[in-house]
């Protein structure tokens, strides 16, 4: 029997709202206890000791939006390397998108990713399996078939499903399971060949440009899509003012529907292009000052449930590109935590609230143990100081890839230990890239 | 040589865009190639002032008259001068730009002029290299020497762009000539109007200073300039127009509605033209009034004036021996 005792932290525990000193012990793979009193009398004597020094400790990050490229583009971002980029995140559990080579739309496929993911990963991977075969938005995948191989939920990750005859019937037959659908919303013919966020400065870059209402209007579709089908949905990203109001007034009447943003879109806005550079080529694009601070604001009131990263790791070729060549996309697992903390460093939401948008929030979501402190509870865990300010070095990232928005970034939160399952997958002491 | 001293007029290494060059710059640029443009008259027009330095013409876009004008003003100047058209397609992109960029750098160029499809490329390119770049037209963003030539060419004829009314007419969503001259007529302080029909114009392009007109009669209406753009007519009809008779009767320039801008009018188009849909060939051949061949001419002459000024800034001989 393994016994870990975290002593003197910081306990954040967002399900509960908890935000307090104490204690946690794990023995094995679970929690069996915590709380502000355990250990107040006597250190136990049969543990590992791990001082948190004051820390924060709280459950390990679920990252609901992460792109690798296992299978089919290895060079890019293979399941372990992403694995290692997730825990020095504090990222226990990555769910990744099928947009691979193949597209996972084949049960045999999933069951690939698990295989594959628990023979390499360091953290825990579960695979979105694909809306339509091929991601091709034309013909349904087999979402039983999927589920029961183990995907989470269906998505065409990037894509729009631009038919909406179609995008209805996908979600109601997923409805028919009672499975997840999560939407990309970006109208493809008017965001096509877009660079970047339609407005002032593309028009003075000279950028293709698509606008805020590309998103919108299929926020606005889907969401009467689900009063229609009564689908389980989550638009995946949201970036803009008008897709939050959307979403609110869907909220107040009542339609059960949830949305994430990036973390890349509540710390950046477009004017971070600069002097086009590509790396800050995202999708959803960035956008206007007005629009990142609606996100922050979205995610401060709970109108926004989930944050993520959107990690999506390119090659230097595809990213070395005029901007308008240059491939979408932006790693981001690393970054996330610190990233997301800004809310909380600017006095916009508590602790607790800012860590439940990437813990019990998407575990919620996705019908998830993890992303909470609980006796027998798995230990996935994270151990952070949300005040500890570092600059950020590309050269240093975990990744495969570096394409960062944020090299040379200033931040504060920086994350020391990763527990998944009670077994220590980072050590920020010991960790020779960072 | 015989024209303004040699001291500096660029304060940096490239010429990228019009956006980053002060009043003195542009001034300076325009007084210098006014010099340039009577020695080009004389009948020995060749110099040593570029003896030795190598120009290599980047065009990843076909062009004639940019790549002619550059080309001349580098041999009057004394250069060496190596014109490389590549043709990529966004799609057969094998190697990337950046790869372009450090095999050239390699054959050690003077100055690079680059004219790309995409905007940024020459931005791309000055951050990657160790020469002087100068951005040719990169997309829709910038064609600095076009703006210069044309302001060249007005102040000629009429002595200052100070409270001049010029009005830019045509497809300014995509134009970087459009960009370029917004940019420098409003820093010379001429009053700017742009006239197109929505679909032909960008999103905020209030904010650059201009005022924005959609009806061409009122566009025109008193204005000292009129400049008329190219309509890509491969990628405009049926997007962006519904039809290139429909484009000429409200847009396009003829008698008419010429008649509504100041007696006198100049007119003034960057070529190549479409004769019938963006201008009529009666003002585009009315000497009159258009300016076309006289903008070919100061073409030359602010391409020699920026070649000069940024050779200023390259090092000099002995001065950096390896």
């Amino acid at each position: 029997m393994m016994r870990t005792a975290f002593l003197n932290a910081r306990l954040i525990d967002p399900a509960s709202g908890l935000d307090a000193r104490g204690a946690l012990l794990v023995e094995n793979e679970k929690i069996v206890d915590w709380g502000p009193r355990l250990f107040n009398d006597a250190d136990p004597s049969d543990a590992e000791i791990v001082d948190c020094g004051g820390r924060a400790l709280a459950p390990g990050l679920i990252d609901m939006r992460v792109f690798t490229g296992e299978p089919g583009s290895e060079h890019r971002e293979t399941l372990e390397s992403a694995s290692r980029a997730a825990a020095a995140g504090g990222v226990t559990t990555m769910i990744v998108m099928p947009n691979t080579d193949p597209v996972i739309d084949e049960p045999s496929l999933v069951d690939f990713i698990k295989r594959r993911a628990a023979a390499t990963a360091s953290v825990r991977v579960a695979p979105m399996g694909a809306l339509t075969r091929g991601l091709q938005g034309q013909v349904m995948a087999e979402i039983g078939l999927l589920m029961e191989a183990g995907a989470i939920a269906f998505t065409d990750g990037d894509r729009t499903i631009a038919n909406a005859r179609l995008m209805r019937r996908a979600l109601a037959y997923a409805s028919t399971f009672g499975a997840l659908v999560v939407g990309h919303a970006e109208d493809p013919d008017l965001s096509q060949g877009a660079a970047m966020n339609e407005g002032e400065f593309a028009t003075r870059l000279g950028l293709p440009a698509a606008p805020t209402a590309a998103e919108t209007i299929i926020v606005e579709r889907d969401i009467r899509l689900v009063e229609l089908t009564g689908a389980r949905f989550h638009i995946a990203q949201i970036s803009c003012r008008d897709s939050l109001d959307v979403v609110a007034a869907a909220k107040a009447r009542g339609i059960p529907i949830t949305c994430g943003v990036s973390a890349h879109h509540l710390a950046l806005n477009e004017l971070d292009i600069g002097s086009y550079r590509s790396f800050l080529k995202v999708k959803p694009p960035l956008r206007s000052e007005a629009d990142r601070a609606a996100m922050v604001e979205g995610v401060a009131s709970g109108q926004i449930d989930v944050i993520v990263s959107s990690h999506d790791p390119q090659a230097a070729d595809t990213k070395r590109q005029t901007f308008a060549q240059a491939a979408f996309g932006a790693v981001g697992l690393e970054t996330l935590l610190p990233a997301a903390l800004g809310i909380y460093h600017c006095g916009q939401a508590t602790l607790a609230h800012v860590v439940g948008t990437m813990t019990a929030a998407p575990a919620d979501i996705l019908g998830l143990e993890a992303g909470r402190l609980a006796k027998g509870a798995l230990a996935d865990l994270v151990i952070f100081d949300p005040d500890e300010p570092f600059v950020l070095d590309a050269a240093k990232l975990h990744s495969r890839a570096r394409n960062t928005c944020f090299d040379g970034r200033r931040f504060q939160g920086r994350v020391h230990m990763t527990y998944v399952g009670g077994r220590r997958v980072f050590d920020s002491a010991a960790d020779t890239d960072g | 040589m015989q024209t303004r001293g040699d001291g500096p007029i660029l304060l940096t290494r490239h010429l990228l865009g019009i956006e980053s060059l002060s009043v003195g710059e542009i001034e300076g640029l325009l007084d210098l190639a006014r010099d340039y443009a009577v020695l080009n008259r004389a009948v020995a027009k060749k110099q040593a002032l570029l003896r030795g330095r190598t120009l290599i013409n980047l065009f990843f876009e076909a062009s004639t008259r940019t790549q002619s004008s550059f080309e001349l003003a580098g041999k009057r100047l004394g250069a060496d001068v190596l014109n490389m058209s590549v043709r990529t397609s966004s799609v057969s992109k094998g190697e990337t730009l950046i790869d372009t960029a450090t095999t050239l750098n390699a054959m050690r160029p003077d100055i690079l002029v680059v004219r790309h499809q995409d905007s940024g490329a020459a931005e791309l390119l000055a951050r990657k290299l160790d020469c002087c770049v100068v951005n040719a037209g990169d997309g829709s963003h910038e064609h600095p020497t076009q703006a210069l030539l044309d302001a060249l060419t007005i102040r000629r004829r009429r002595g200052s762009l100070e409270g001049l009314i010029v009005a830019i007419c045509g497809d300014i969503l995509h134009s970087r000539v459009a960009r370029s001259n917004i940019g420098l007529l409003t820093k010379l302080g001429a009053r700017v109007r742009v006239v197109a029909p929505r679909t032909l114009l960008p999103p905020d392009v209030d904010r650059l200073g201009v005022e924005v007109f959609t009806d061409m009669n009122e566009g025109l209406d008193g204005a000292d300039i009129v400049m008329m753009l190219r309509l890509q007519l491969e990628r405009m009809t049926g997007a962006f127009v519904p039809s290139t008779r429909e484009y000429f009767r409200f847009y396009g320039l003829d008698r008419a509605k010429l008649r509504r801008a100041k007696p006198g009018a100049l007119v003034m188009h960057p070529g190549p033209m479409n004769r019938g849909v963006e201008i009529d060939s009666v003002i585009a051949d009315d000497i009159e009034v258009s300016v076309i061949q006289e903008q070919v001419e100061m073409g030359v002459a602010i391409r020699m004036a920026v070649l000069d000024a940024l050779a200023r800034g390259l090092p000099q001989e002995g001065a950096n021996a390896p």
